[in-house]
């Protein structure tokens, strides 16, 4: 009982630390770096891509023994893409301003290839339970590091957080930071500081195969989520 | 027509899909390391993403709208990419080989390219007509392939540099991106966009 407990937990750690989707798999990057020039809009896109991670890690788990390996992914991407018009509709009927923000980048969750990566790796292979714990895991991760680069972003870009005023009166703040380039430059600094303190480092190989060509720079599987 | 010029010359600069707009950052990072995979990739983006803002227009004016289901926009235009990115692997493979051999490995990558369904939801978001449409996914991803191939010439560049061991790989990766990056929001405010 422990010992499965242990497991358990450490199922639902390991998205936040040891495997980061954002800061260690380098998954989902464009959500990463467009709508974070605030740390509120990047708390509502990751809690937005945790629901629907959650919704179709569910799913996935429970249709995993009926649904035949060659349309998997197809029917994957449907799943996905069902949930994402779900909290698209509920965004866009709750939340108005935060949709506002996020616009187009809410739709395109469809292609965050973190969603896609888990249904793939977990989710298919994996309990029901289990297949939840990873989702809020890697859901919190993604959340936590949105929320970091938005922080910085918008502490540096214009002197707030969250919209209170904080260094914004002493001195003007560099709007370079909530421009396009202030995105790849915090990402890019934070990625080496993670690299500098921590002795597993982010390969190159890693890197290359992260997104763009299949997944095998991620940890158990080589077939998993692009784009 | 100068409307068109506006919208091709606003979606290749100023606009730009990788540097501004941060859609298929994942292809950017993935495969700009050399100039050869740079062009294979934004050949076959090029391909696709034109097509596609043609097909995908097609289907929200002519099927979605009349029945009032345009809230599945998403799934449609997702499974529509999906089914044309395999439609054109085919017809390629059967017709048009050597083209094939040259766009081959891309093609398949590119169904989960965000800035496929973004053009697709752009062109809907901004109710552009059929031709401006069209227009702007070509010009799009005229600009992602710009954007490619000059970064694909700044980190050939970065091979050969001596550089820091924790900004090895990805992070002076981003930070050579952010510099092109700002090279790109020069652009903005041009024609007045």
């Amino acid at each position: 009982m422990a010992k499965s407990s242990g497991k358990a937990m450490s199922t639902f750690t390991n998205g936040f630390i040891k495997e980061n989707p954002v800061l260690r798999l380098v998954l989902g990057t464009c959500p990463t770096l467009a709508v974070t020039t605030m740390a509120k809009n990047g708390i509502g896109m990751g809690i937005a891509a945790t629901f629907v991670l959650l919704g179709s890690n569910i799913v996935i788990s429970l249709i995993r023994k009926i649904v035949p390996d060659k349309v998997r992914i197809p029917v994957f991407i449907t799943v996905i893409a069902g949930f994402t018009t779900i909290v698209e509709m509920l965004m866009h009927a709750y939340l108005p301003d935060i949709y506002k923000e996020l616009g187009i980048y809410i739709p395109l969750i469809v292609v965050n290839c973190i969603i896609l990566a888990r249904a793939e790796m977990f989710a298919c292979k994996n309990s029901v339970g289990r297949s939840i714990l990873d989702a809020l895991g890697m859901g919190g991760g993604f959340t936590v590091a949105l929320l970091i680069m938005g922080s910085i972003r918008e502490i540096i870009g214009s002197g707030t957080w969250m919209g209170y005023t904080l260094t914004k009166d002493m001195f003007d703040p560099a709007i370079i930071m909530i421009l396009p380039p202030g995105g790849f430059l915090a990402f890019g600094f934070i990625v080496a500081a993670i690299n500098k303190f921590s002795s597993l480092k982010i390969r190159n190989k890693e890197i290359a195969q992260g997104c763009g060509l299949n997944c095998t720079g991620c940890p158990n599987g080589n077939n998993g989520g692009d784009s | 027509m100068k409307e068109i010029i506006l919208i091709a010359v606003a979606a290749i600069l100023v606009e730009n899909f990788v540097l501004s707009k941060f859609l298929g950052i994942c292809p950017f990072l993935g495969v700009s390391k050399k100039l050869s995979t740079a062009l294979g990739m934004g050949g076959a983006v090029i391909f696709v993403i034109t097509l596609s803002s043609a097909v995908t227009w097609s289907v929200n004016e002519y099927l979605l709208k009349p029945y009032g289901l345009t809230y599945l926009q998403t799934i449609s235009f997702i499974l529509v990419i999906a089914a044309l990115v395999q439609f054109v692997e085919t017809v390629l493979k059967k017709f048009v080989p050597s083209l094939y051999t040259a766009l081959g490995i891309y093609l398949p990558l590119i169904t989960t390219n965000c800035a496929v369904l973004g053009s697709a939801l752009l062109n809907m978001e901004r109710s552009y007509t059929f031709i401006e449409s069209v227009v702007f996914g070509f010009a799009a991803s005229v600009g992602f392939t710009l954007a490619l191939i000059l970064f694909s010439g700044v980190r050939e560049r970065m091979e050969t540099s001596d550089i820091p061991v924790a900004f090895q790989g990805l992070p002076i990766t981003l930070i050579a991106a952010a510099l092109v990056s700002v090279a790109f929001v020069g652009f903005q405010g041009l024609f007045g966009i």
